[in-house]
C-alpha cells in the first residue's frame, strides 16, 4: 500500500528506491570510503548492497548515523565518509546538522532517504511530510545541500560529493518499499570489522 | 619565617581540578572533546578550547556527542564527553543500544548536579537516576571527591576503558568542584 501523497507539497523530484540508490552509491566507492547506515531499512539495504568492511550498520541509537559518520570523518580526514539516514531518523537529531555545518568536515556527505513514513514500524507518517530536508540542512549552514531529481542526478551528486570539499547533503525521495536484506545483529562483530576496514585494527 | 613561607607554597601552587583533568586527558591522547556545557565545567571547557591539542566543541545534545565519539573511536581517535547530570539522563538508550553492545570505550565526565546544596528540584530528582542507570548497564563509574585522588582515578579509568573496551563515567562531585549554589 502506498503512502498517501496528496497532502505533500508538489515537488519535481522523482520517487526512487532506496536499495537501487544504495547500490548506485556503493558502485561508485573505489577508495574504501566509509559508509554508516542508519537504523532499520537504511542499513538493511546497505547490507544487501554488499558487505564492505568499510560499512557500519547501526542497529539501535536511532538518529545517530550522521553523528557517527561525523566522528569517523574527524578521525580520518583523508577518507570520504557517507552517512545514510532516513527522514524519521534525521528528525530525531536535527541538531546534528548544525554541528556538522559548524565543524564543516570536508570529507563528509549525508544522504537522506525521505519517504515521509516510518516504513519499518507500519508506515506511519513522519512529521517531515511538510518539511523540506534540504532547506533545513541549508538553514543549518550546510550550503551544499541538494535534492536529487532522479537517479542520474543522484549519481551526479555522489560524484560531486566524492570529488569536492564537503560537507554535502543529498536528499532523495524514495518509495515505501521495505529493505531488501536483514543485517546480522552482531554489534561487536560489526564494530570490529568496521575498525579493520578503516585500518584501525588488524584481524587476530 | 622561611619555614612558614615554604609551608604556604603548596597551597598556592597546587593545581586545581580542571588543570589535572586536562593534563590527564592529554597524557592519554584523549583529544576530541564534545560537550553540552555546565557552569561548573566552564573553567575546564575554557582551558580545553584554549589548548590546540584538543578539538573542543559543543553539540546540540549529549546523545549526538556519544555518536560522534563512537565514530571517532572506530576511526582511531580518542575523545571524552563533558556534560552535567541532566544530560547524562538522556543517554540510557544510546548506552544500551550502541556503546555497550559495540564495546565502545566511551569516557564520560559528568558534573554532578542535584546533590550537596542543590536548589533546583528537577536537578535533584534527575540526579537519582544516574547511578541506577550506570549500575543497570554494568558501566564502571567513580565519584570524584578528592583532589589528591583525581589524577589517579582519571588516568587509570581512561586506560581501563581502552584496555577493556568498556565505557566509564567519572562523576565530578561538588566536594571536588565546589558545585553550583544559588547566587
Amino acid at each position: 500500500m502506498s503512502a498517501p501523497m496528496a497532502d505533500q507539497p508538489v515537488r519535481n523530484t522523482k520517487v526512487m528506491n532506496r536499495f537501487d540508490l544504495t547500490c548506485r552509491l556503493v558502485a561508485k566507492l573505489k577508495h574504501e570510503e566509509a559508509v554508516v547506515g542508519g537504523i532499520g531499512n537504511t542499513n538493511f539495504d546497505l547490507w544487501a548492497a554488499g558487505r564492505r568492511p568499510q560499512n557500519f550498520y547501526m542497529l539501535g541509537s536511532m538518529g545517530l548515523a550522521c553523528p557517527i559518520a561525523l566522528g569517523v570523518a574527524l578521525a580520518q580526514p583523508q577518507r570520504r565518509v557517507f552517512a545514510l539516514e532516513g527522514d524519521g531518523s534525521l528528525l530525531m537529531q536535527l541538531g546534528s546538522l548544525a554541528t556538522i555545518a559548524t565543524l564543516a568536515p570536508k570529507n563528509l556527505a549525508i544522504i537522506v532517504m525521505d519517504n515521509g513514513i516510518y516504513q519499518i514500524t507500519g508506515s506511519q507518517p513522519t512529521s517531515a511530510r511538510q518539511a523540506d530536508i534540504v532547506a533545513i540542512a541549508a538553514g543549518c549552514g550546510i550550503a551544499a545541500s541538494h535534492w536529487a531529481a532522479d537517479e542520474e542526478d543522484f549519481e551526479r551528486l555522489v560524484d560531486v560529493a566524492l570529488t569536492t570539499a564537503g560537507p554535502v547533503l543529498i536528499a532523495v525521495r524514495i518509495d515505501d518499499k521495505p529493505g531488501v536484506g536483514a543485517t546480522r545483529r552482531d554489534p561487536a562483530q560489526i564494530r570490529e570489522r568496521f575498525m579493520q576496514g578503516l585500518g584501525v585494527r588488524q584481524p587476530i | 619565617m622561611g619555614d612558614d613561607a615554604e609551608a604556604a607554597q603548596p597551597a598556592t601552587s597546587s593545581p586545581v581540578w580542571h588543570e589535572i583533568v586536562l593534563h590527564t586527558l592529554k597524557r592519554n591522547a584523549v583529544e576530541l572533546v564534545p560537550y553540552v556545557p555546565d557552569r561548573v565545567l566552564t573553567p575546564l571547557i575554557e582551558s580545553l578550547h584554549a589548548d590546540p591539542f584538543f578539538m573542543t566543541f559543543a553539540t546540540a545534545r549529549e546523545e549526538e556527542a556519544v555518536g560522534i565519539l563512537a565514530g571517532a573511536w572506530m576511526g582511531g581517535r580518542r575523545g571524552a564527553l563533558l556534560m552535567q547530570t541532566s544530560g547524562f539522563a538522556t543517554l540510557a538508550n544510546v548506552l544500551a543500544s550502541l556503546v555497550v553492545p559495540c564495546q565502545i570505550p566511551l569516557i564520560m565526565l559528568v558534573s554532578e548536579r542535584g546533590t550537596l546544596g542543590e536548589f533546583n528540584v528537577g536537578q535533584s530528582l534527575v540526579c537519582r537516576t544516574m547511578r541506577p542507570v550506570l549500575d543497570a548497564l554494568a558501566i564502571e563509574h567513580h565519584t570524584l571527591t578528592r583532589l589528591d585522588e583525581l589524577e589517579f582515578i582519571v588516568d587509570r579509568s581512561i586506560k581501563q576503558a581502552v584496555a577493556t573496551q568498556a565505557a566509564v563515567a567519572l562523576i565530578l562531585s561538588p566536594l571536588l568542584t565546589g558545585g553550583k549554589v544559588l547566587a
